[in-house]
Order: structure tokens, then sequence, then C-alpha cells
């Protein structure tokens, strides 16, 4: 069987991709993309905790379903703002969306 | 078992009310006449919708109050109504109607009154009052979503206004972005210990069977997410752009509620499940702590937009308050701690709502008005209004006789039993930086010369007057709301 460890780096290196898109990543859509890959790899670890660890108890599956629709609802409301926004500026281009400044 | 669910429904029953009536009312609100002329699309004038939304708040409150004394605990732990969250929640729901009486006017005046902003307003109030009572982890994230989700559209209410809309997407990446970090946060604590629950949390460390490793990375991560709530340096960048473009009354809402809910449940969370890492952890948010001070007064000392300014300043004060948790694993201090971190939020939401009410009866149409500049000669055109303002700047920098001072000794006198000199000194010293610019504002009022307009609308001078007297008064009669904050202790069922 393919021990824990495994599962737990695999989700760390996704999680890092994640962070690494929503940092790096200029666009709105492109940046949500890396919070949902983030997202994701908090699914796997889930998972895999509830798997290994306490198989008997369902509360880790659970857990993940959570995410998934909470995650979901974010997006709803996200993408839409994305709209509202790209139908004004042409844009959602992160970096020019700058009217304020430090 | 039907008692228990029984039990539980009771345990959340203002929130149930809230939710509940949030729901109705968006139902109601469609079928309230709309004025047509010259408002636009979806606009709506009429005052029964916040009065509506008023009186879910009052009924939420008043069952909240009925149940003082009376801890429930509902859904095998996940929830606890204790002193804790009930302090909380009425200082959630007060924060909400003295939002509703900052708004009404200000909304029909920018022409972005919307039925639908009040809705957002109670599911958000709802997410903050789970937070307060979640013992579980996984109703901590839930709750923060149910919190943080209207408040990201009402960030964006005053569309197609560009600043608002900018607000509300930095608002929305850098929120969501801090929840990817809290949930996996969560993820290694349940990894680590097996469960979610605080209780069984405790339980698994009092029995030596978990991965230390996890559970401090995970309680790493729980800081990073919950400190972006709010907004503790160095997760703070949002905070300037999105207080500075939501509407004001939106900015004074997410001000006070989104800080006291992501404190609630900072403090449950570390008091109740992490004392046993308190080593480890306690140097961590020292840092953090001293950081924000330093950072939050220094940044806005060179701020000209009084939004941004007090942006600024309630980045600062978060750092305040998170000196109160550095002291939260020692022996007979987690109650200081806990005590003095509820009375400084309340002197915080007195106070922030004391300012932000002068700022919102100054703001123009087309964000103007907003300057520090703009404020020349208030003193002499509108006085009350100008010492409304004073007694918030002067409870900002923590003069006596104002609930701010108060707040800020009870704050340093925790930190000082914890033994930690120099974060109390950082602390005094930094206070002492903020004099600058808040004393600023002062003399811009009262020194220079100006014509500044301002708005003579009743709800929004009553909001003012009645939060710059309770800071006065309250201060004054501080003990009982001291001994309230002391009643409301942590502790496991």
């Amino acid at each position: 069987m393919i021990p824990l460890s495994f599962y737990l780096i695999f989700a760390a290196g996704l999680f890092s991709v994640g962070l690494f898109g929503v940092l790096a990543r200029k666009n709105a859509i492109a940046i949500l993309m890396g919070i949902e890959l983030m997202l994701n790899a908090v699914n796997v670890n889930l998972v895999a905790f509830w798997r290994y660890r306490m198989p008997e108890m369902i509360s880790g599956q659970v857990f993940a379903v959570i995410v998934f629709a909470v995650a979901a609802a974010e997006v709803a409301v996200g993408l839409a703002l994305f709209i509202s926004i790209y139908r004004r500026r042409g844009t959602i281009a992160a970096d020019q969306i700058d009217l304020m400044k430090w | 078992m039907i008692g228990d669910i029984m039990t539980s429904l009771w345990a959340i029953l203002p929130v149930i009310v809230l939710a509940l009536w949030a729901c109705v009312l968006l139902l109601v609100d469609l079928w309230l006449p709309k004025d047509q002329q010259g408002s636009q699309q979806g606009e709506s004038n009429s005052p029964i919708t916040p009065l509506l939304a008023a009186l879910g708040m009052l009924t939420s409150a008043a069952i909240v109050i009925a149940r003082i004394g009376q801890p429930t605990m509902g859904f095998g732990g996940m929830m606890m109504a204790d002193g804790f969250s009930h302090f909380i929640c009425l200082l959630l729901l007060a924060s909400g109607l003295v939002t509703i009486g900052l708004s009404h006017d200000y909304m029909k005046r920018l022409g972005i009154a919307r039925g639908e902003y009040y809705v957002l307003l109670m599911f958000s109030l709802s997410g903050m009052m789970l937070m307060s009572m979640s013992a579980d982890l996984i109703m901590v994230f839930l709750s923060l979503e149910l919190l943080s989700i209207p408040l990201y559209v009402m960030a964006g209410i005053a569309t197609p206004r560009p600043s608002s809309e900018e607000a509300a997407l930095k608002y929305f990446l850098l929120g969501a972005f801090a929840s990817g970090f809290l949930v996996y946060g969560i993820g290694l604590v349940f990894g680590a210990t097996g469960s979610t629950s605080l209780q069984q949390i405790v339980a698994v460390v009092q029995s030596g069977n978990y991965n230390l490793a996890l559970i401090l990375g995970g309680a790493a991560l729980i800081i990073t997410g919950l400190g972006f709530k709010v907004a503790i340096v160095p997760f703070h960048m949002w905070t300037p752009d999105a207080y500075q473009g939501a509407p004001s009354a939106v900015t004074a809402f997410m001000s006070v509620g989104a800080k006291t809910a992501g404190f609630a449940a900072l403090l449950r969370v570390f008091v109740l499940a992490f004392p046993a890492f308190s080593a480890d952890i306690t140097p961590v948010l020292w840092g953090l702590a001293a950081l924000t001070m330093v950072l939050g007064n220094f940044a806005a000392i060179a701020q000209r937009n009084i939004k941004r300014l007090l942006a600024y300043s309630s980045i600062a004060h978060a750092g305040y308050i998170m000196m109160a948790l550095v002291p939260y694993g020692q022996d007979g201090l987690s109650a200081d701690s806990v005590a003095s971190a509820l009375f400084y939020l309340v002197a915080y939401a007195f106070t922030n709502f004391a300012a932000w009410a002068v700022v919102i009866a100054l703001e123009q149409a087309g964000e103007k008005g907003l300057e520090l500049q703009d404020y020349a000669g208030l003193g002499r055109k509108h006085p009350a209004l100008a010492a409304v303002m004073a007694v918030a700047m002067l409870s900002f920098t923590g003069v006596p006789p104002t609930l701010g001072f108060v707040g800020k000794f009870y704050l340093f006198r925790t930190v000082l039993e914890g033994g930690h000199v120099g974060l109390a000194l950082i602390g005094v010293l930094t206070s002492l930086v903020s004099a600058f610019y808040y004393l600023r504002v002062i003399v811009v009022m009262y020194m220079q010369e100006g014509e500044p307009e301002a708005r003579r609308e009743p709800w929004l001078q009553a909001m003012a007057y009645g939060s710059a007297i309770g800071v006065v008064a309250l201060s004054i009669f501080s003990a009982p709301l001291l001994f309230l904050a002391s009643q409301a202790v942590l502790k496991l069922f």
C-alpha cells in the first residue's frame, strides 16, 4: 500500500503550485484557479488522513464535501464580480486594476 | 434523538432566527413598491427593509439576552452557546444595528440603496455569530465563509463605481486565498489529532497520541488564515484598498464585525485547543503583534485620505488586540487574556463607529470629502460632529477618559502579567507614534480654516453621538463592562 506520506507530499506540492499561481499570475481567473488548486490539495490531505488514520469515522470525507461546496459558492461570487469588472474595464488583469495605491 | 436535535437547534436559535429572517426579508423586499423616478435599476428607497432588518436583529438579540447564564451545547459539541459567545453575539448584533443606522440615508444619498444590502448584512452577521459559537474547526471554516462571502458582495455594492468593484475584487481574491491557508491548516490539525472537535483535540493532546510537527504547522496556517481576516501584518495587504474602495458604511461594519468574529475564533481555538503548545506559539504571536503595531501605526502617518488612515489604524488596533493573545497559554492568565481582548473589542467597536459616522456625514457623492484637508474648519462649522471625531481620535490614541484608554490599560496589564515587558513597551511607544496622526486630525478640524459640508441625517447623527457618548460614559463606568467580559471566560463543557 502507498504510504500516507506520499499523499501528504503530493498535497503539499499541489498546494505550492496553487500558491505559485496566486502569487505569479496576473489574470484574476488564473489567480482563482490557483486558489482552487490550494483547496483541492486540502481535499487530498483530508481524504488521505481519513483513510489512513480513522477510516471508521466519516468526518474526513464530510469535511472534503464541505470544502467543495464552499469553494463552489466562493467561485460563484467571484466570477460574477469578474464579469462585472470586465464589462466596465475590458480587462481583469490584477495589475491593471490599481486605482488605489499604498 | 429528537431531544438532541431540539437542544442543538436551541443552542443556535439566535442564528436560525436571523438567517430565516434574512431569507424572508429577501422575498418581502421584492414586493415593496420601488421608487421608479430617477432611480437606478433595483434601487429601493423604502425604509421598510432596514426597519425589518433591525427588528430581526433585535429579536435575535432578545433571544441571546434571555439565555445569558444558561450555557448550551449542540450538535455533539460542535456549537457552544456559552458566556463567551453571548458576549460576542451581543456586540455583533449591536454593530449590525449601528450599521443599519449608518447605512440607510448614506446608501440613498449615493444612489445605491438596495434591499439586498440588508439581507447580506444579516447573512454576514449570522456567519459571525456562528463563528463565535463554533467549537469545531469545520464550523470555524464554514462560518468564516458565511461571514466573508456576503462581505465580498457588500464591498462591491456601489458598482458601477470602479473603486468599489476594485475593493471587492481585492477583498475577494485575498480572502479566498486566506481561506485556502485556513482550511489547509485545519486539515493538518485533523491529520495530527484525528479530530476537528476542539474537545477531542484537547483529549488527544492530553493522551500524547499526536504528531507535533503537523499540529504546529496546522496552528501556523490557522493563524495565517484568520490573520488575513483580522488584518494582521504581514497579512494586511488587502485592508487599505478594501476599506478605501468599499462604501463607508460597509467599511465600518467590515472593520468591526470581521475583526470581532476573527478574534473570537482565534481566542476560542487557541485558548481551548492549543494551550499545551504555547511555548512554541507564543513567540510567533509576540512577533506578529509587535510587527502589526509598528507597521500599522507608521504607515498611517503617511496617509492623507481619511478612509485609508482609519484602515491603517484598524490594522494597528488588530495588533493591540493580538497582544492579549500572547500570554494565552500561561496558567491563570487565559481568563485575563480573553477578558481584556473582549473589552478592547468593545472599545474598538464604539470608537470605530463614532469615527466612521463622522466620515459618512462628510462624504460627498463621487468620493469627495474624504481627504484630511476636507476636515479643515469642521470645529467651527459643525462643532458637534467635530467633537465626536475628536473623542474617537482620543480614544484610538488611548487618552483618558475614553474607552480606548481603559481598554489599552487592561491589555497592557495582561501582557505585563504574562512577563512580556518588551511587547508592552512596543505597545506604549507605538501608541505615542499613533498620537501624531490621530491628533493631526484634531488639529486640522480645529486649527485650520475651511468650509466643510456635512449631512444632517437624523439616524446618522444619532449613531455618531450615541457611539461618542458610549466611548466616554462606558470608560467612567468600565467596571461592569469588564465584569461582563471576565464572566465570558472560555471553558470546555
